[in-house]
């Protein structure tokens, strides 16, 4: 079978025989492989390889989209997509302009990290579990490391052609302690645009997990109130993804009339000192690229600028019908997947405050870091942490068990009275909405104060 | 599947070939209008070995490339963990019926129209909400073949229909949502909007609760979206080898109220958790998880039983294309035989929680959960008052279902994977902002 980019050459030229507003191709071509360990011994390892494409056609504002493993019959997918369009649509297509592109885009990494040995992939692991066993009180652990390659084709009805290839790197390790019954974790994230060697070294950080984990046994329960609460960039990253980052995807938005309403651009979100960005254009992170999956050049937009609303996240279609610029969001995980709005990497720009001065005049509240996860419904927020403690009198007190922080994303973006000099950029996260996770993102920010926040707990 | 079969079979002791074949078409509304109709059509195939005693493994949608699986198979296998279990010989499988012909036959147009009737019926009784609807078919073949000539296949079908509303008023959003699925074609829209349309007139008004503990009744959804993720992970047969369940040595042991039952059952007619055999070609079964309050089994694949010196209970699974490892295939926790109506008659002062967002991020394996109440109601004097907003509600679920006060005779099938009724908790703890 011919190789995707001749492929991609053969369909732009099968788009013209339809009546279509739009139609585009992407094929891909993956390879990828895995490491489990859980407890002491390996337990999975894994190589995958993968070929498929989708069509996706667009006629009077309906979409018609299909996905595909085997590649020799793409004519006929061509006209299956095209009449599903055709029979979703009965209005008008609204496609932003995107000037055709031919490009080329290399990964960036060096050493494609699924050709590294097995057996050094695992050498480093081993060292890790070893420095995890070293814990006394220790249950289990689990290490998922992963890595993948992929090959993009995008080819469009306007001419576009562009081929990318990108390289992920991700690990994952969790400690877990028991003690009677009691059972706690602790865990950490990590993650690469491809780059192995971010993920040496790191057996200090790898002690720090398990050892917490087993202090966690001791820790006692947060009483559920409002706090005054400090996260830590990682957290703070999390938070701004799901607080405020899916509130800027536009298709949320863009057909919802009283969504637009409180989406209202100069809207006052935060004060004076809060900036929120997304880029896919910050070198090297998970989050980067240089086109999406629309064949749309990234950018760097302020979502928040000194406290006002003044951006959102789009796809060409949503781009289109609220007449603003497209940026370059539209991602999709795999091929089985038509792209849809997405964040890219999402940040707080830094502030003045140093941590000492942050915490200073605290009297009680909740110094919480790390992540287990977050969801949003818009409105109401929630997210975890992994690590928390007690702050008392401007002083960091003990370690507590894991906290849940919930909110209104109206009330707690005012409610940040103090951004941090600090920024720093977690990429360990992967996103999920509308069926596709994880997608690689990275999101960050200085340490943040949020004053009135609601803690869950006992 | 055969050709790969022989290729691996020389090169190592066992091999087992696992491929699945899928067609999926959904159709999705956005915004109150048809938007997406797709076509998803995918087939992957997997090789597992036993080389020298260790087990090798790959994975690959590229119909062509069997001599790369095989490859990365034998790559593999040099760093796999040992391989404790026999591959499963020819076997007869029970009969489960989870194939309906008609599923496929389904038009596009009537597929259309059944969303459009779910969202004029959700507009018709509150005309300013933004519905998004969609309503699927699909059809999935498994084949498993393997060196101890064991041969298996099935085709399973798939009809779903849900829709999700939004409600904006200001800055308060309110969210709404039900869903069903079967292995034949659905055609009563209406027992899906009438839920819909419950939870909107409970959500008229606001109501607040106040910072305490107090009586909570979980709906059907809110146990789907609160307490099935500690538990799901208490009886997997892997968490527990790894001593990190709570659960893990007190089989036998009153450990949950005795109103409680739960079941494992990937037997039930024409359910999409439903399967002849799992993932290694296991026959299927019930297996009962908890009776009267007593957990009586953990779940298990072919390796964690043989390391557990334990039989494998059909729940091999391999979600995410990796190796099967132990899950539940459809859980169904027991009704008993309180009214709903009767429940919220007994609560002063209480809640009912529809949906916990986020309640799973925490430490699930020691059975935490604690979450923002997306959709609950507040009850006063046996009446629905209103919605609560800014929330949470957290427990431990070793404490919170040792003591039911009452299990709903309403059971009912959410997302096609577990089917539960309403649980009455006379103290959880809430938190409220404010």
């Amino acid at each position: 079978m011919p190789d995707i980019e001749t492929i991609g050459c053969l369909i732009a030229d099968e788009f013209k025989k339809h009546k279509a507003d739009y139609i585009e191709a992407h094929l891909e071509q993956t390879v990828s492989s895995h490491i489990t360990y859980r407890g002491r011994q390996l337990e999975s390892v894994g190589k995958s390889s993968g070929i498929g494409g989708n069509i996706r056609a667009q006629v009077e504002g309906g979409w018609g989209f299909a996905s595909f493993n085997k590649l020799d019959d793409l004519p006929s997918r061509i006209t299956l997509a095209v009449k599903q369009a055709g029979l979703a649509g009965n209005g008008k297509s609204y496609l932003a302009d995107v000037p055709p592109i031919t490009d080329r885009v290399s990964s960036g990494v060096e050493r494609n990290p699924v050709d590294i040995p097995l057996a050094e992939k695992k050498k480093l692991l081993d060292e890790y579990n070893e420095v995890i066993w070293q814990t006394p009180k220790l249950q289990t652990s689990v290490i998922g490391y992963s890595d993948g390659y992929k090959k993009s084709v995008y080819v469009n009805s306007s001419g576009s052609f562009i081929q990318q290839d990108r390289a992920d790197v991700s690990l994952r390790l969790m400690a877990v302690a028991a003690d009677n019954g009691d059972v706690q974790q602790s865990n950490i994230s990590l993650g690469s645009r491809g780059d192995f060697s971010r993920i040496q070294n790191l057996h200090k950080d790898v002690a720090e997990v398990a050892q917490r984990a087993v202090e966690l046994l001791a820790a006692p329960q947060v009483k559920g109130k409002e706090y005054t609460v400090v996260l830590d960039p990682v957290l703070a990253g999390v938070f701004v993804h799901e607080a405020f980052g899916h509130l800027s995807e536009s298709d949320f938005v863009y057909e919802n009339e009283r969504m637009l309403q409180i989406m209202k651009l100069g809207k006052k979100f935060g004060g004076k000192h809060l900036n929120i960005v997304d880029s896919a254009l910050v070198p090297d992170l998970r989050g980067s690229y240089k086109y999406d999956d629309e064949g749309t050049p990234a950018t760097k937009t302020y979502l928040i600028r000194e406290g006002k609303l003044t951006g959102r996240l789009h796809s060409r279609e949503t781009a289109a019908r609220m007449k603003e610029k497209p940026t370059g969001n539209a991602r999709a995980i795999s091929y089985h997947f038509p792209p849809i709005v997405r964040m890219t990497n999402t940040y707080i720009e830094p502030g003045k405050t140093s941590f000492e001065d942050m915490i200073a005049d605290i009297k009680e509240g909740v110094y919480a870091k790390n992540w287990y996860g977050g969801t949003t419904s818009m409105e109401m927020f929630t997210f975890s942490a992994g690590e928390a403690y007690m702050i008392k009198n401007g002083k960091i007190a003990g370690l507590m068990r894991p906290v849940v922080l919930s909110g209104n994303v109206f009330t707690t973006l005012k409610n940040i009275d103090a951004i941090g000099d600090d920024l720093d950029m977690n990429q360990g996260g992967g996103c999920g909405k509308g069926g596709q996770s994880p997608l690689p993102v990275s999101n960050g920010s200085p340490h943040i104060r949020i004053q009135n926040c609601l803690v869950g707990g006992a | 599947m055969q050709q790969i079969l022989e290729k691996a079979s020389k090169l190592a002791e066992a091999a087992e070939v696992f491929s699945v074949t899928s067609e999926e078409t959904p159709v999705m509304f956005e915004a109150n209008r048809l938007k997406h109709i797709q076509s998803n059509q995918s087939r992957i195939t997997a090789l597992r070995i036993i080389k020298n005693g260790r087990l090798g493994y790959s994975i690959t949608s590229n119909p062509d490339d069997t001599d790369g699986l095989v490859k990365a198979a034998v790559e593999t296998a040099e760093f796999g963990m040992k391989a404790e279990f026999q591959l499963p010989s020819p076997t007869t499988y029970p009969q489960v019926e989870i194939y309906d012909p008609s599923v496929c036959a389904v038009p596009l147009e009537r597929m259309i129209a059944l969303g459009k009737e779910m969202i004029t019926a959700v507009k018709g009784h509150t005309p300013d909400i933004i519905c998004e609807a969609s309503v699927s078919r699909d059809v999935t073949s498994v084949e498993i073949i393997n060196s101890n000539g064991n041969q298996a296949s099935y085709s399973k079908s798939t009809f779903s229909l849900g829709i999700e509303g939004s409600l904006i008023r200001g800055t308060d959003m309110l969210f709404v949502a039900e869903g069903e699925s079967s292995c034949r074609p659905l055609n009563d829209v209406k027992s899906i909007t009438d839920v819909v349309l419950r939870q909107l007139d409970w959500a008229r008004e606001q109501a607040s609760a106040a910072t305490k503990s107090m009586p909570v009744i979980f709906t059907a959804n809110g146990v789907a979206s609160a307490l099935v993720s500690p538990l799901i992970s208490a009886f997997n047969g892997k968490i527990v080898l790894e001593g990190a369940s709570p659960i893990g040595n007190r089989l036998g042991e009153q450990v949950f109220d005795e109103k409680l039952g739960l079941h494992d059952d990937a037997t039930i007619t024409f359910r999409p958790g439903s399967q002849p055999f799992d993932d290694e070609g296991v026959a299927s079964r019930c297996t009962p998880l908890i009776q009267n309050g007593i957990p009586l089994n953990f779940l298990y694949d072919l390796q964690t039983a043989a390391r557990a010196r334990k039989e494998s209970t059909g729940n091999g699974h391999r979600g995410g294309g990796g190796l099967p490892a132990p899950a539940a295939n459809a859980l169904v926790i027991l009704p008993g035989d309180t009214s709903f109506e009767d429940m919220l008659a007994d609560i002063k002062e209480g809640l009912v929680i529809e949906y916990l967002m986020g309640a799973s991020q925490g430490n699930v394996l020691g059975g935490d959960f604690s979450g923002n109440v997306l959709l609950g109601y507040k009850v006063e004097n046996g009446k629905i008052v209103g919605r609560v907003k800014d929330t949470m509600v957290s427990g431990n679920i070793y404490q919170v279902l040792k003591q039911i006060t009452a299990v709903g005779n309403d059971a009912r099938w959410i997302g096609g994977f577990l089917k539960s009724p309403s649980l009455y908790c006379p103290n959880i703890s809430v938190s409220v902002k404010g």
